[in-house]
């Protein structure tokens, strides 16, 4: 067996309807599951980028990018091992007032990118980014505080590595 | 919609004429020169068939007696044609009753062009009368899929659907139009489309690759040739025939590659697979270079990849990169349309003898035959075999024939025992497997191709999945020919019982109607034979009709298919008996 890795997909797609599931559709397949998944814009206007972020072979990974690709409003699909992106999660956490002025709670909000970004009467919520490792970490911190809600965004991820869509979609069109 | 304007590159030749959606549907497949579609009509696409109404002197409409006879029809039309296959269905039942067809056509790369009605648009998700998902329902097995809701987006989605259907590796696109897009009014205009910024439909090739792969190919002394379907959707047969004409290099098509060269070439040393040629399946351990042009290494041809031709190097030449590597690693991918890099390959290809490897094949090739094959066609044996209906099937038709098969034993004794001298004659499920496709689809073959004869060969449990189809014959006069090769077992899967599961015939005995009288209450003429000696005048009286005509041959009730490489085994490995 292969060693089973975790990639990071960036998939470059047109702006349509419907592309979320014909790509899921591609992973369901093969039976993989997705860990993370992010959709915004990319840097070209009317392209959008997802993240897909999964724990696969390297070889699977290689056949994934080829059947994704294969999509007709797929533009272009790359995989990436964790030394060649910049990646990053963000998360909230939402903790009753009552602890607002834990000193145990401001202790463990000494991680370096951790802040609260409101606060009320009844709760507040603490904003987190960083590796899931770290925010795994906060979690554990903060659980036995009770949290309200917690929720946690997929990868973002920046290559490292030129990803040249630009100048590919400059060469078709 | 704006996006898909942007993506899109279309030429430029159009003027404006205002009309409903429904009537711009029919324009724009005339437009394509698609003049003929099957279909059911339904709630949500009478709009569209009211328009076939008013078109009917120029667009022709065949009505099936079920959706999946409609897009089998479809599929038998576009194999005959290399042009795509045109359906009509409405919401609901109607577009989940094609998902078989579409899918059989994904996976053996058929071009269609599927059009589903839907509910109004301000109904949609509301789980209005006959609305389903048919665009999540079809994603998975769509080349590329779309819903109209609006006439105006008309005719961009379909010149950018029958682009997507036709070019490259074809396949099937399905498009969902809401009725209200159908009554709705349009500015209607039409350019072709040429070109779509995020789809590569044939990938540039690259010189150094030809001259790599031929450099390997010239200094091979056992060089082998694994063609498929590719040299055939790619037009590609006369470029092959050169190539391997110069190189002198044994060729071995898989099931679908069938007819792109005539059987009877010298070269041409059988099929690989499952049940394919000993000879090919054997010495494919044995070559030491592997010539893979336009396939993609299934299961059914490569058997146990771990022990699949690991001692040659292996030379793939595909115009899908997604099948680089998937199956079998290669040494050498030369990527694009077959009809393109065999031509640039001539060049630097060099004359060659492969006499004494060539002897090989014959070698094997005498085994096999004193062994499986003689046995097939000239059985000593009372009960009829399928092969030898093959043989009578070749002796009345010379090979010229379109032969549309459906699934299962019957399906690989034709795949191994019909003779073809025309490409596009091998008309049949590959990849899906469909039991139910040959009736409907020798309906649209013959449809196709009017002068060639059509003879659909179907087992007993096969024909029984779309026999429904004999209707639309009766209504449209198709002269198709029909051979029920009717052993009274659900053959294939009884062989396997017999070999893997202790001859525990689970729900593989069937018992069937009289199809002589169900032919005949269809109004088509029809024969029985269960005897060897009339076997031949059976067949020369059907072939010689000029309307449709139903032959059922009753055969041997346990004949089984020989050779077999048996799942999970190395082709080498491949059993006589």
């Amino acid at each position: 067996m292969e060693e089973v890795k975790n990639f990071t997909f960036s998939v470059y797609t047109e702006n349509n309807v419907g592309i979320l599931n014909r790509l899921s559709a591609i992973f369901l397949k093969r039976h993989i599951n997705i860990e993370s998944l992010t959709v915004s814009k990319s840097e070209i206007d009317n392209v959008h980028r997802f993240t897909f972020v999964v724990n696969i072979s390297e070889i699977q990974a290689y056949k994934l990018v080829g059947q994704l690709e294969k999509q007709i409003e797929v533009i272009r699909a790359f995989y990436h091992t964790k030394d060649e992106i910049i990646y990053h999660e963000t998360a909230l956490f939402k903790i009753s007032t009552e602890h607002l002025y834990d000193e145990d709670i401001q202790d463990k909000m000494k991680f370096r990118r951790a802040h609260i970004i409101a606060i009320t009467e009844r709760y507040f919520v603490i904003e987190a980014s960083g590796l899931k490792e770290d925010i795994d970490n906060m979690y554990d911190k903060l659980k036995p505080y009770g949290l309200l809600q917690f929720v946690r965004s997929g990868r973002i991820a920046i290559t490292k590595p030129k990803m040249a869509i630009s100048e590919l979609l400059q060469e078709i069109n | 919609m704006e996006t898909l304007k942007n993506e899109v590159q279309q030429e430029n030749t159009a003027t404006t004429v205002k009309m409903t959606g429904a009537e711009a549907v029919i324009k724009c497949l005339l437009e394509e020169n698609a003049d003929l579609a099957y279909g059911y009509p339904g709630g949500a696409i009478m709009p569209v068939y009211d328009e076939i109404y008013n078109y009917r002197k120029d667009f022709h409409h065949v009505l099936t007696r079920h959706e999946q006879g409609a897009v089998h029809a479809a599929q038998g039309f576009a194999r005959v044609t290399g042009k795509p296959g045109i359906v009509f269905a409405t919401s609901g039942p109607g577009a989940t009753n094609l998902v078989t067809g579409i899918a059989d056509a994904q996976i053996d790369s058929t071009p269609l062009v599927c059009i589903t009605g839907q509910v109004g648009s301000h109904l949609l998700g509301s789980d209005a009368f006959q609305e389903t998902d048919i665009i999540g329902i079809s994603t998975p097995v769509t080349k590329w899929n779309y819903q109209i809701t609006k006439a105006s987006e008309i005719p961009e989605v379909f010149a950018k659907a029958f682009y997507i259907a036709k070019s490259g590796r074809p396949g099937p696109v399905l498009i969902d139009i809401t009725k209200d897009a159908q009554f709705g009014e349009l500015d209607f205009s039409y350019k072709k489309c040429m070109k779509i910024r995020s789809y590569r439909a044939i990938p540039a090739f690259d010189t150094e690759k030809v001259k790599e792969a031929a450099t390997i190919i010239n200094s091979a002394k056992k060089p082998f040739i694994v063609w498929g379907q590719g040299v055939i959707i790619g037009e590609a047969e006369q470029e092959f025939k050169n190539f391997i004409e110069k190189t002198n290099i044994p060729s071995a098509c898989t099931g679908l590659g069938l007819s792109a060269l005539d059987t009877s070439h010298p070269l041409h040393v059988g099929m690989v697979g499952m049940h394919g040629n000993y000879a090919p399946n054997v010495l494919t351990n044995s070559c030491d270079v592997l010539i893979a042009i336009g396939m993609r290494f299934d299961d059914r041809v490569t058997g146990n990849l771990a022990t699949y031709a690991k001692q040659a190097k292996v030379i793939h030449f595909e115009i899908d990169p997604a099948e680089i590597d998937k199956n079998v690693k290669t040494d050498v991918a030369v990527l694009g349309s077959v009809k393109e890099t065999l031509v640039e390959a001539m060049q630097y290809v060099t004359k060659a003898d492969h006499s004494d490897w060539m002897q090989e094949f014959d070698k094997l090739y005498q085994i096999e035959k004193e062994t499986v094959i003689d046995d097939q066609l000239f059985p000593s044996k009372e009960g009829l075999t399928m092969g030898e209906v093959l043989g009578g099937i070749n002796k009345e038709t010379d090979g010229d024939a379109v032969i549309v098969t459906d699934v299962g034993q019957h399906q690989m004794f034709a795949w191994r025992y019909a003779n073809f001298t025309k490409t596009r004659s091998n008309v049949t499920s590959g990849g899906l497997g469909t039991m139910g496709f040959a009736l409907p689809a020798a309906i649209g073959a013959k449809m196709g191709v009017p002068n060639r004869e059509v003879i659909a060969i179907i087992g007993d449990g096969g024909y029984q999945m779309t026999c429904n189809e004999l209707g639309t014959i009766l209504q449209t006069k198709a002269a198709v020919k029909i051979v029920v090769l009717n052993n009274g077992y659900l053959g294939m899967v009884r062989q396997w019982q017999e070999l893997f599961f202790d001859k525990r015939y689970a729900s593989t005995e069937m018992e069937s109607p009289d199809f002589v009288k169900l032919a005949q209450a269809y109004d088509i003429e029809a024969q029985r034979v269960s005897k060897r000696e009339d076997l031949a005048a059976a067949i020369k009286t059907m072939v010689q009709s000029k309307e449709a005509y139903f032959l059922e041959v009753v055969i041997e009730k346990e004949d089984n298919v020989f050779p077999m490489i048996p799942t999970g085994a190395s082709v080498s490995d491949i059993r006589l008996s």
